[in-house]
Parts: C-alpha cells; structure tokens; sequence
C-alpha cells in the first residue's frame, strides 16, 4: 500500500459561473486498485471525472500522473497521459467492425498504407484475451448490447496503455449476468496494475469490487480509506451526512378495486400473452432481466408502441390501442425510463416541463394561463423538495435525482389513478431515493395503482406488494410480497421456474 | 431563451443600422412614404409566408414547397377565371387547394415517417408542374380593377400597402397561436425533443400534419396577393421564393434544429432581408446580386448560433 499513486489529484477547485463544483477535493489511485468514488447526484462525481478525462481545467489544485504535474488542454491529452473514461452509454461508430473502432484513427497499416485487417484483428483479440472476454473483432459495432461496448471500449483504454481506467456507472444498464463479467475484466486490469475509478449508486457492487473509496459530498473532499472497515450503512452516512431512517418504507395498504388490468397483451416478436392486475393502493413491480420485455410491456400500456393483441382495461373500461391521450384521459400516468430522452425536454425551463402533459387544463380556449402554469410547477417544486434556483431555468442544469422529481411532478400534477415508473430511481442519489420510494408510498396509500419496472433487487422486494417476474417476453412468476425472496425473483428471472 | 433574446436586440440594432445607411447613401429616399409603400409590398408575401413556415421549422420540420403553392394557386386562379368562375368561389377554392397541397406534405412525413426535406423537395417540383399543366406558358391578366388596386393602393391616409395589413393581422394570430397557447407550447416541445413530447401525450403527429395545412394554405393567400399584385396569373410566380423566406426565419433566430425561435424575431428577420434588398435595388443593383446576398444572408443566419457559441467558449477559456 505504500506503493506512490498512479494518478492523483490535489486539492483540486473547479467552478461554474457562481457554483462551486469541486473545493479542494484529493484523490489518489493506486496501482492495482479498484477504487469507489461515492457521492450523491450534485456531488461533484462528474466534474472530477471530467478533470481526469481533461474535459474540464481546475481553477485551482492540479492533476498529477506519477508525481508530476499536469496541464490537459483536451481528451487527447489525458489520454495519451495513460487516463481513460468509459462512459456508461459508449457512443460506438455503428457500422464499423470492432476492431476498427478499437483502432479508430491508427489503424495499423501495411502495404501502400492500407489498412492491414488482419494485423488489426489479431491485435484486437489479444486486447481482449488480455481481459479474459471473447468478442468477434470482425463483426460491426452496430447491435452489440452495451455491455459488450463497453468491452470495445475498455479494449480500445488497453491500447492507449491506460493505467487508469474510469468506469462511470457501468453496470446501470447491464444484467446480472453481464455486472459479474465486467468485474472479472477489472480483475484482469488491476492484475495488470492499472487502476479503476469505479463510480457507481450500487453499494453492493461497490463492496464487491473495490478495495478503498473515495467520498465526496457537495463538492467537497468527505473521506478516503480502506472498504474493509465499512458497511454500507457507514458509506451512505458519509455521503448524506444524516441518518436514513429506513430506505424502503412500502407501508402496508389494503389493495382496492382492480384499476388497471391488462389482458393477454401480445406484440409480436417482443412479449407475449403479458396478463395482470393492478388494484388501488397497491404496488406490483415487474422484474426481470434488462431485455425480457419490461418496459416494452409499460409502453404498450400507456400507448407509445401498439400492441398486436390483447387490451388494456383501466376501470374496466377497454383503451384504444397506440393512444397515449387516450391512456392519459383513462388516468394512466407514465414515467419512462429515459428521464433525458422521453421523460424532459431538457433545454425547456422547470415549470414547462411540469406543465407539459397537463397543457389543457391549463389553457382557457387554447390560451394558456401562465400564472396557473407557474402555480402549478411551484406547488409540486415545494411537495417534491425540489432544489432549484430559478422555476425558469432550463431542466438540464438540475442534478438527475430532481430532473427525475420533474418528471414525476408533471405526472403526479395530472392526479392519475394509475401510475407506471419504469427504473424511478436509476442513477439518482440515495437521499432522493428514498424521497422517491416514500412518494411512491403514500400514493399507494391514496389510492393510486402503482406499477413499478425496476432491476434492483432491493428495491423491489422493499416496495412491492407484489413482484411479477418476466423471462423473455413472458411473464414466468408472480409472488407476494411474503414469499419474494432475492433468490426466487433471481431464478425465474433467469427463466429458472418450475410450476 | 437569454440568447434568443440577444440575437433579437441584435436583429432591431441592425435594422436601424440598415435604415440609417439607407437614408444617408439615397440622400432620404429610402425612408421617405413612397418606398416604404413598395418595401411594404415587396416583402408581403415573404411576410405571410414566414408565419406558419416559422411554426413549421420550430416544430422540427421544412417546408420547401411554398413558392410552389403560391404558383399554383396562382396559376388556378388564372385557369378558374378563364373558365368563367367568379372571384368569390375562386379564392375559397385556391386556399383549399393549397391547405390540401399542405396536407399532402404533412401525411407523406407523419404517416409514412419521411424526411420532410426530401418530401417538400418533391413537392415543389411537383406543384410547379402542376401548375404549368394547369396554365402553360401563359399569363390571365384580365382581372377586375376592384381586385388589383388592392396591390397598386394604399390603405386610404396611409402608406401602408394591404397585404402588409392582412399579413400584421395574421402575425398577431400566429404569435399567440405559437407564445401563448397550449398548442405552441407543443410545437415548441416537439421541435426540442419529439419523443419527450409524444411521451407526455402530444399529439405529435396531428400537430405537425397542421402545421403543413397552414403553410399550404397561406402560401395559397400569398399566392393570391401576388396575383393581384402584378395583376397577372403565371405557372411561374414566385419562383425561388421559398429561399428568401427560409432565410427571413433563420435570420429571425429561429433554430433550423427545431426548438426555438420568436416569431418577433421571424418579423425583424423579414424587415431586415426585405430592407437590404430594397436598398439594393434603389441602388440599381442587378437580381444576380440580390439572390447572391440572400442567400448569403442564410447562410449567416445558420453559422451565427454556431459563431456566438464558439466566442462564447473561447472567452470563457480566455477569462
């Protein structure tokens, strides 16, 4: 351990126009290690990634690479220092092979300087036996799952001779299955004494994988040490610097009258024969691997995509397919997946984004009331404890745990009867987290019908009243809230299911 | 927004500027009654056309095929008339032709998902031939005196030609159909991300097909005034049209990405490239020349967000 740290920053400031980002904030890689940086949304995880990667330039402190001081100008620079970043979405070149995004502007050449393919792909699958993963570097980028990007690109951070590789939430949109071989790659890297930066809200993952962590709390340095003498009661304090009286706090609800059912639902080729009821006051989660059909299941239902058979019936009354409005006026309200792509409008203000699916009744004769629409987005700002400076400000510069309050005021605003959130917490912080689940509660505990799509575990069985699980297309389980065990919803997820 | 509003200061600043030097190098002429009168009837049907066209580019999408429209309308207006149709069915008739020609459009992008660039490419093409099937080579001038003195005549007491009168009327129409309704709040939200919108339950497709109704069936009316105007029905009015009035809406600070845009802006826009053309042809300055600096007039209008940006960047890097 008294080996000197690769990469190192010190007491490193960085600002934005009025905000401070980072203050005086240490960290220090060592070689071989697999480090965790911790830290709630807004704490300044991104902006030291972004001063590693050399997006960014302190304002004061400095980058150190082997002890001696740095001054990136650009990506390139960091990378050619030995820093790599992989992103957790990995934004491939589609439609060209593997290797040639590995080798993306140095391809190896060979005679009368054409690319030598062989040469590329031999090089290509030693990087990745290296890492102890096998790939087709002749096959196109184009369709591979975004666990096997992120191998192309850590494949591509080996062939720079990166020494330090920063994972940022990798394992967000990966399986089971997929999580475990990644780690197996960062096991083959820190044997090759490079050194992780792994960033991620799973505390788990994060004792599973790591050895000493980094925490950082609004932008300021909070701790560093050893993992082995915390427990992930102990981390989360250190990031929130208060007490959480209990992460999941479903409390117990007499399920009503059936508000939302949804009746042998088919869309061919993606799920099949999908049938369930919802009741009032109740929370069902529907589990299940990235890809089974989850949230395709969710967009079928609130009318984004049309299904090829089957009906949804809200209040036992039939919707039209492929209707949003028409799901919408039946009381469904949705919260997608994509809080970036599908749930804002990221360059529009706060309270426009909180009005946009209540516009009607907002408007007198198509005119929209502007006082009511800011009424409307104060009074859900303060019900959710959304942090923001101005209810005109662009949605884009709000941390992710309150981008995700927005998206859930604009629906919460519409008063729905049933609610579907697909991943409600995914990449927001822990203190928003349980804001959010115990929002999820009480509308439970109104009345509202609750349909929940969510890959963590934890989560799950702490919210739901009941846990459907769906494998390939199918729903294979349904278990109550006393008999859901991590175990049972792992297996049938994984199609292990004998009724 | 705060950039929107800057470029619009920037946009009356120039216009000043433009009139100023107008003023100066025509020793008064330019702003005298007289010109303003033909400026005003220069830029009308640019005016009319900009207002839904301005929609229509906040919303994401293009519609080339304007000056297409207004051809054939008017070259329909001359074929009706021969045919011995009274005025009155006559502009009805146009104005449906053209929201249908509209309509056209808006179905090939909503429902079969085409780009609307090439769709309206194809349909400028297609309406200009349209309209020289429907009138040829040759002209309908034999209009009624009543009708085309409503582009040779001031609004009585004033300088203020009529086209100029329906087009403000209109402006007011579409500024609170676009800032202050809740349907322009979706065009703006479609424009800025379309699957955010169609997830929180705008009607996307039914907003746009719009959309393309109302750029048909105002490239109709303008086809109407420009008719009247010259008093004479050609298959060839309005040819290229379309580039003056794309270039008054991106000079107006509409993004051609879709999302943002002020249609104040899109009027200073069609003031300012109206302007400086006049001032051009006062000057005695040939059509090669006036297309040359519309066109790079557009090109400006689509480089300058990219251009402030990057000074934008380069000072904060410097400070």
């Amino acid at each position: 351990m008294d080996r000197p740290p690769v990469v190192a920053l010190d007491e490193v400031s960085k600002s934005f126009g009025a905000v401070r980002a980072l203050s005086g904030v240490s960290l220090r890689l060592l070689p071989g290690e697999a480090h965790a940086l911790l830290g709630e949304n807004g704490a300044g995880k991104s902006t030291l990634i972004k001063t590693l990667a050399g997006v960014h330039r302190p304002d004061a402190g400095q980058v150190l690479v082997d002890g001696s001081a740095q001054r990136f100008t650009s990506p390139a620079d960091a990378l050619a220092a030995g820093i790599a970043i992989i992103y957790q979405e990995p934004t491939l070149f589609g439609d060209l092979s593997v290797a040639e995004n590995v080798f993306m502007g140095r391809q190896p050449l060979g005679l009368g300087r054409r690319i030598d393919v062989a040469t590329m792909h031999a090089r290509t699958s030693e990087l990745f036996s290296r890492l102890g993963v096998r790939l087709d570097p002749a096959r196109p980028a184009r369709g591979l799952s975004i666990a096997d990007q992120q191998l192309v690109e850590i494949a591509k951070a080996l062939s720079f001779d990166a020494r330090v590789i920063v994972m940022d939430e990798p394992t967000a949109a990966l399986s089971a299955h997929e999580v475990q071989r990644l780690f197996g790659v960062v096991q083959a890297l820190r044997e090759q004494d490079a050194a992780v930066l792994f960033v991620s809200h799973r505390l788990d993952e994060v004792f599973e994988l790591c050895q000493r962590a980094t925490v950082l709390r609004d932008g300021e340095f909070v701790w560093s040490g050893e993992l082995s003498t915390e427990t992930p009661d102990s981390l989360v304090r250190r990031m929130v610097g208060r007490e959480l009286s209990q992460l999941f706090p479903k409390q117990d609800t007499t399920a009503g009258e059936v508000l939302l059912s949804v009746q042998r639902l088919t869309r061919e080729g993606v799920f099949t024969d999908v049938s369930f009821d919802v009741h009032a006051g109740e929370i069902v989660a529907l589990s299940g691997l990235v890809g089974a059909g989850r949230s395709e299941v969710a967009r079928a239902v609130f009318g984004i995509d049309r299904p090829d058979g089957g009906a949804v019936v809200v209040r036992g009354r039939k919707l039209k397919y492929g209707s949003p409005t028409a799901a919408m006026a039946a009381g469904i309200g949705f919260v997608p997946e994509d809080r970036r792509q599908q749930g804002l409008v990221m360059d529009a203000s706060i309270e426009r984004n909180t009005a946009l699916a209540s516009l009607g009744r907002l408007s007198t004769f198509g005119l929209l009331r502007r006082r009511s629409e800011r009424a409307l987005a104060q009074d859900w700002a303060v019900k959710l404890r959304l942090k923001f400076a101005k209810l005109s400000d662009p949605v884009g510069v709000l941390s992710g745990g309150n981008q995700q309050k927005v998206v859930l005021a604009k629906w919460l605003a519409r008063g729905p009867s049933v609610l579907i959130v697909d991943e409600p917490t995914r990449g927001i912080d822990v203190g928003t987290k349980a804001e959010v689940h115990r929002l999820l509660s009480e509308l439970a505990g109104q009345g509202v019908a609750v349909l929940m799509i969510s890959s963590e575990l934890p989560e799950v069985l702490g919210m739901a009243d009941r846990v459907l699980v769906m494998h390939e297309g199918r729903l294979v389980e349904e278990l109550s809230r006393a008999d859901a065990t991590e175990e049972r919803v792992a297996l049938a997820a994984a199609g292990q299911v004998t009724r | 927004m705060r950039n929107l509003l800057r470029w619009e200061t920037a946009l009356v600043f120039l216009l000043i500027v433009v009139a100023l030097t107008g003023q100066v190098s025509t020793d008064g002429s330019f702003l005298s009654g007289g010109n303003l009168f033909y400026l005003g009837l220069d830029i009308g049907e640019i005016a009319l056309i900009a207002l839904p066209l301005t929609l229509v580019i906040v919303a994401g999408e293009i519609d080339l095929s304007v000056a297409s429209v207004l051809g054939l309308s008017s070259a329909l207006i001359g074929w009706l008339w021969n045919a011995g149709w009274s005025l009155e069915m006559i502009l009805p008739t146009v104005i449906v032709v053209g929201a249908l020609c509209g309509a056209f459009n808006g179905l090939l992008v909503t429902r079969l998902g085409l780009p609307s660039l090439a769709v309206t490419i194809g349909t400028l093409a297609l309406y200009r031939g349209l309209a020289l099937v429907v009138l040829g080579d040759t002209a309908v001038a034999d209009f009624p005196a009543s009708y085309t003195s409503f582009g040779t005549t001031p609004v009585p007491g004033t300088n203020i030609p009529y086209p100029i009168v329906l087009a403000a009327i209109l402006a007011v129409l579409f500024g609170v159909a676009l800032h202050a309704s809740s349907f322009g709040r979706s065009v703006f939200a479609i424009g800025a991300n379309e699957e955010g919108a169609r997830f929180s339950g705008i009607r996307v497709k039914r907003i746009k097909l719009s959309l393309f109704v109302l750029a048909g069936a105002v490239a109709a009316i303008a086809g109407i005034v420009y008719t009247f105007r010259f008093s004479s029905a050609r298959a060839d009015n309005g040819v290229g049209l379309e580039l003056a009035v794309v270039a008054a809406v991106l000079l107006g600070g509409v993004s051609i990405f879709g999302g943002k845009g002020s249609l104040f802006g899109v009027l200073a826009g069609v003031l300012l490239l109206g302007g400086l053309r006049n001032l051009l042809i006062l000057q005695d300055t040939s059509t090669e020349v006036l297309t040359i600096v519309t066109g790079l007039l557009l090109l400006v209008s689509v480089l300058a967000p990219s251009i402030t940006r990057r000074v934008g960047t380069l000072r904060k890097a410097a400070s």
